[in-house]
């Protein structure tokens, strides 16, 4: 028993040594040029084929034509942000990049621990002398998918279906409804949730059932903004010959003829974007400017007017988005851009109201 | 002679769960990485300065309370999936507590809120004990569904009655100054506080309770025999309904270290199914309150050692935790099946040989 025991230690102890061996080698390997990314994905994980997704080929596609060096991590629970995060600016990572609004309380703490490193917040506004908040303004996208779904609406009717009745959804929401009564005012809008718990990102039936649901009262277009769950409500639309309209990335090949278009929120360029001006900034050495960080730092807002939100046209949808409903929309697109139209934006409208 | 063997009985689960371990990592080996460096990562990820111990134990603490709630329910006899649910209500409780009254002075605020996680986490537990005692339904399915339930409540509360409007999550506003337990300032920051202190009383109060208490002992006897605890004199309903209040409502302490040392309010799936992983803890405790301590920081440490393993290495991601979880478990019970195959092998059966 004595004997088996020191055996196992002894094989312990070896493995630490040589750990420590292939540890340092491989440290060695990675102090070379090139910037280095750290990423901590939300929960979703970068198969979500949503934000996740969109914010990791937009750090590979940063790896592949910048040639940085970059590692992600998808985070196990709300408490593992913070030690995540921290894990990254310990080591020689220049930028760390957080997805998700889960992160931002612990990417305030960590910011302000580690001021010599650049982060940034995809979908949060974090203040940090050193932080920068990537925003979209999805009640732009979403009032350019509500005037699609009210030119494209026979009954007047249209349905909503969004995750969860958070504010991030909400804003979709607004946007969405005032798009729909800029075009048709005498047109109605009804809105659904998929659910109350996380569940609710990943749950196609009951997105389905909901859809399901709104069709036989008469809705003939449904825009989803629920994550995964928004699949059900193509389900849905096929099973009944309707329309729907997807949400973060170009779902238009999901079912062609049944999807009128996507509302693109593009979290790729963002990252992408951010990724490449700290590129660009560094010297031969890889230092960046003494006051880089002032222009680094601050909120950046990825709206219409930069193609941070977009509609989405291709193949899969040119008979649907016919050339007359494309110049309506992009004449709206100019007047949002050009300040001729206010969307109502749920964020600010709030403080208002409540 | 006598003394070695007593010995190497006890410290069998131990060296099952070292080899569950190494089997573990050794498949890692597999999959092109170096067993060598995943060690490494793991240790120092989970142990490798104040800091990542401070989240070790801080992912412990949750893991004893749901470790011992599994395992009280066992000792009775009942296999309490809910701690899931159980722990939910405690922490909601405690953080409608601190939000609606505000003004407790400084010193009994906590000791309320405690209470409160308590409550909260016993009357989720005892609705299904006494479905059980009185009703026969197996506290199996309707402790999964008292899961679900729980989640709607908590949901409707968070979101319609105590909404934070500040921020994006799904969150109740902030609980009051006077409840926040304040973390200890050796762990660099880690978010551990007095739960952790409370989690290994209470985890000694649960041995003393059940192996030193008439109480404890007649929850015991319905667990072994509840015919022999009946013709003892025990009420077996009562006995039930005690059990699975006692496990929900420590189920209801993980509310403690989340809303009082951590979060500072109720966060919608906070849990990393802690309830769920609390049952793989009292498994590896082989369903005894004394063992679920040293099981539940096994299980924090891997929780937080392997969230690292994403970055440090190439092809192993953080998954390999729930292999290492399933493994462990495995190689601890077929332990048990050796116990088993030596009884009905050889008929020469000690009294410690049976434990």
């Amino acid at each position: 028993m004595h004997l088996k025991k020191f055996g196992f230690l002894g094989r312990v102890a070896s493995f630490l040594v040589l750990a420590l061996w292939t540890s340092l080698a491989s440290a060695g390997g990675l102090n070379g040029v090139g910037l280095k990314v750290g990423m901590v994905l939300d929960k979703g994980g970068k198969d979500d084929k949503s934000f996740n997704a969109s914010a990791y080929s937009g750090a590979n596609r940063a790896k592949d034509e910048l040639k940085i060096q970059y590692k992600y991590v998808e985070a196990t629970d709300d408490n593992a942000f913070e030690p995540l995060l921290r894990s990254f600016a310990q080591k020689d990572f220049d930028l760390i990049i957080g997805v998700g609004f889960a992160q931002a309380e612990a990417m305030a703490k960590v910011s302000k621990a580690f001021p010599n490193k650049l982060f940034a917040i995809v979908d949060s506004d974090v203040k940090g002398a050193n932080v920068r908040s990537l925003m979209f303004e999805e009640h732009e996208g979403s009032f350019l998918m509500g005037a699609v779904a009210a030119l494209k609406s026979k009954s007047g009717k249209i349905g909503f279906i969004g995750g969860m009745a958070i504010p991030l959804i909400k804003r979709f929401e607004m946007g969405f409804e005032a798009g729909v009564k800029h075009v048709n005012p005498k047109a109605t809008v009804t809105s659904n949730f998929v659910g109350v718990t996380a569940d609710s990102w990943n749950n196609p039936p009951k997105a389905k059932e909901l859809a399901l649901g709104q069709f036989n009262n008469g809705v003939d277009v449904i825009f989803q903004a629920a994550g995964a769950s928004g699949s059900g409500v193509f389900d849905a639309a096929e099973e009944k010959k309707k329309f729907a309209i997807g949400v973060d990335s170009n779902q238009n090949w999901m079912k062609p003829g049944v999807i009128l278009t996507s509302m693109m929120k593009r979290v790729d360029i963002s990252v992408y974007e951010t990724i490449k001006e700290v590129a660009a900034a560094r010297n031969a050495e890889g230092k960046l400017p003494a006051d880089f960080n002032k222009t680094f730092a601050g909120l950046k807002r990825f709206g219409l007017k930069n193609s941070g939100v977009d509609y989405a046209l291709d193949s899969h949808n040119q008979k649907e988005m016919s050339a007359d409903v494309k110049k309506k929309i992009d004449d709206l697109k100019g007047q949002i851009t050009s300040g001729k139209i206010k969307v109502p934006d749920f964020y600010t409208a709030k403080a208002g109201k409540k | 002679m006598a003394s070695l063997k007593i010995w190497l009985i006890r410290l069998r689960p131990i060296i099952a769960a070292l080899l569950g371990l190494s089997l573990g990592i050794g498949i890692t080996a597999l999959a092109g990485e170096s067993p060598a460096h995943v060690v490494a990562v793991l240790v120092k990820s989970a142990l490798g300065s104040p800091y990542d111990l401070g989240m070790t134990l801080f992912y412990t603490t949750p893991l004893v309370f749901t470790g011992l709630s599994v395992a009280m329910a066992f000792q009775c006899g009942l296999f309490n999936i809910g701690a899931e649910g159980q722990l939910a209500m405690g922490a909601l409780w405690a953080a409608v507590l601190g939000i609606v009254m505000p003004g407790l002075p400084g010193f009994v605020a906590p000791v309320f809120a405690v209470l409160a996680c308590i409550l909260g986490g016993a009357a989720w537990g005892a609705i299904p004990g006494w479905l059980r005692a009185k009703r026969g339904s197996h506290e199996v399915i309707n402790t999964i569904m008292m899961n679900f339930v729980s989640a709607g409540v908590c949901s409707y509360v968070t979101l319609y009655v105590f909404r934070n409007t500040e921020g994006q999550n799904p969150e109740t506003l902030p609980i009051a100054a006077a409840y926040q337990l304040s973390q200890f300032s050796s762990f660099g920051g880690a978010p551990v506080s007095w739960a952790l202190i409370l989690a290994v009383l209470v985890w000694a109060g649960c041995i003393v309770f059940l192996r030193k208490t008439r109480l404890g002992f007649q929850l015991m006897s319905v667990g072994e025999n509840e015919s022999a605890a009946e013709a003892s004199g025990i009420s077996s309903p009562k006995m039930r309904i005690l059990a699975m209040a006692i496990a929900g409502g420590l189920a209801g302490l993980v509310g403690v270290g989340e809303v009082l040392g951590n979060a500072h309010k109720f966060k919608m799936g906070f849990s990393a199914d802690f309830g769920f992983i609390g049952i793989a803890v009292a498994l590896l405790a082989r369903g005894r309150p004394e063992g679920v301590l040293p099981s539940a920081f096994l299980f924090g440490a891997l929780h937080k050692g392997t969230a690292d393993l994403d970055f440090e290495t190439t092809h192993v991601t953080r998954e390999l935790a729930l292999i290492l979880q399933a493994l462990v478990i495995l190689s601890v019970s077929a332990d048990g099946l050796w116990d088993w195959m030596n009884r009905i092998g050889v008929k020469k059966r000690t009294g410690k040989a049976a434990s």
